[in-house]
């Protein structure tokens, strides 16, 4: 089934962390008014990019990463039509032109240029493609979402979308036990590192702001991209009043085993519809 | 004469109305209005300004009733109103209309701020092509592993039976937790 969708509706780094977290395989396109872009992934990790007309091949992502001169890519493009991505990386290696981490690194970071540049698309419609994998004979990477993520949340200027997803600054904040989620690893700023050292179920956003002295969009923007990237989930702080009970109550009648008697009638008689 | 009541709830047009219509045994008292605003009516000709009102006896001491919560924003006043007293509530989306995702998780977080009752949430429409995955759609509205997330459609009264089923089981089993 469908994972399709607009940018209004789903931004791009929402999009990176529901891919994240459901450890997706597959390929994400995203059709802009002017371009297209296609993004692949394998558990949730991002393999490959590519963006309008770019060809995605090793040599020109090399040239474009200035491993490659503009006539070292030429002479391959004449010369090694018929060579596979794979094959050039191997024979570049055994020359000693390079070394399988310079290939690698160059690789990585033109996808992660790729992806942020996808940031500062807002419109267009998108499509997760599940069977859609990149050609077979491209060299492909495995890069953790988390910094992408928290990169792209970084950029989210609209204070309306901010309030829409963190509605309540009284509400605490705790690390998430989602096996893989790894802080050491994060490129954290220093205002976002401040607001982690405070993150308690004791604290609410607005303490953590005011002890971090945050106004309430920078809070709010920070908050947003820890949880997007997997790292904090929102709770009811440690304290906090408990949900008011109501007056009157929602079983009418106050022992314990009739109220599981009337629960169990009502399932006996849903069944029999 | 013992009456319980469940909410069905979620955003405009996720399919309340039709869902509440799958099970009661009366009429559904649908307070529908023609729709004003011209992106509304893209997507349905009424909504319901108040509320739905179905109802189901169990026998001759005890009736359930159904009500659904106005679909539109400028109606949730009526929501805390709704959510008194109930026994549980059904959070309704629309699986094929993402854009309603994020404000159907708005509703359901209010709804447990107005009572801290068990809950489901039912994914409509299920049978489309066009619908999301429930594991898509569990992260795009940031539900709990715990919380249960139901395929439905809302017009196939076995999807129904079974979303309403599944709450009186979560009812149920906080009551035996609250026991321990």
């Amino acid at each position: 089934m469908a994972l399709r969708g607009n940018l209004r509706d789903f931004t791009v780094t929402q999009l990176l962390n529901l891919i994240n977290l459901a450890h997706k395989t597959g390929t994400l396109v995203i059709e802009a008014p002017n371009e297209v872009a296609k993004v692949s992934f394998r558990d949730g990790k991002l393999s490959y990019a590519q963006i309008g007309q770019d060809d995605g091949h090793l040599a020109s992502i090399l040239h474009k990463t200035s491993r490659l001169t503009t006539g070292q890519l030429r002479a391959i493009q004449l010369r090694a039509t018929h060579v596979s991505d794979k094959e050039l990386g191997l024979l570049l290696i055994n020359a000693g032109h390079m070394t399988q981490d310079d290939i690698l690194s160059s690789l990585q970071s033109y996808f992660t240029d790729m992806v942020r540049r996808l940031f500062t698309w807002i419109e267009g419609s998108f499509r997760f493609e599940n069977d859609m994998m990149p050609p077979p004979d491209r060299i492909t990477v495995r890069l953790d979402l988390e910094n992408l993520i928290i990169e792209g949340a970084r950029q989210l200027r609209e204070f309306e979308q901010l309030q829409d997803e963190i509605p309540s600054l009284e509400m605490a904040l705790r690390f998430t036990e989602r096996p893989g989620s790894n802080l050491q690893k994060m490129n954290l700023s220093v205002e976002e590192w401040r607001v982690v050292s405070y993150i308690s179920p004791k604290n609410t956003i607005q303490q953590i702001a005011s002890a971090a002295k945050m106004g309430d969009m920078e809070i709010r923007r920070i908050v947003y991209g820890l949880i997007q990237a997997g790292l904090v989930e929102v709770v009811r702080p440690d304290g906090a009043a408990p949900v008011q009970e109501r007056a009157r109550p929602a079983i009418p009648v106050q022992n314990r085993e009739e109220q599981k008697s009337l629960v169990n009638r009502l399932i006996t008689r849903i069944r029999s519809i | 004469m013992q009456t319980v009541k469940m909410v069905v709830t979620g955003p405009f047009s996720a399919g309340k109305t039709e869902f509440i219509r799958s099970v009661s045994e009366i009429d559904v008292v649908a307070t529908e209005r023609k729709i004003s605003s011209d992106s509304e009516r893209a997507v349905k000709q009424a909504t319901t300004v108040a509320m739905d009102f179905g109802r189901i006896t169990v026998d001759e001491d005890l009736v359930l009733y159904l009500f659904g919560t106005p679909g539109q924003k400028r109606f949730d006043f009526m929501w805390e109103i709704l959510s008194e007293g109930m026994l549980g509530f059904i959070v309704m989306v629309d699986s094929t209309r993402p854009e309603t995702f994020r404000e159907a998780r708005s509703i359901l977080e209010t709804f447990r701020a107005y009572a801290p009752t068990p809950y489901v949430v039912a994914a409509n429409k299920q049978d489309v092509d066009d619908a999301w995955e429930l594991e898509d759609m569990r992260h795009a509205l940031r539900l709990d592993g715990k919380v249960k997330l139901l395929p439905c459609v809302a017009t196939d009264k076995d999807t129904v039976k079974n979303v309403l089923l599944e709450l009186l089981y979560s009812i149920l089993a906080e009551m035996e937790g609250n026991e321990k």
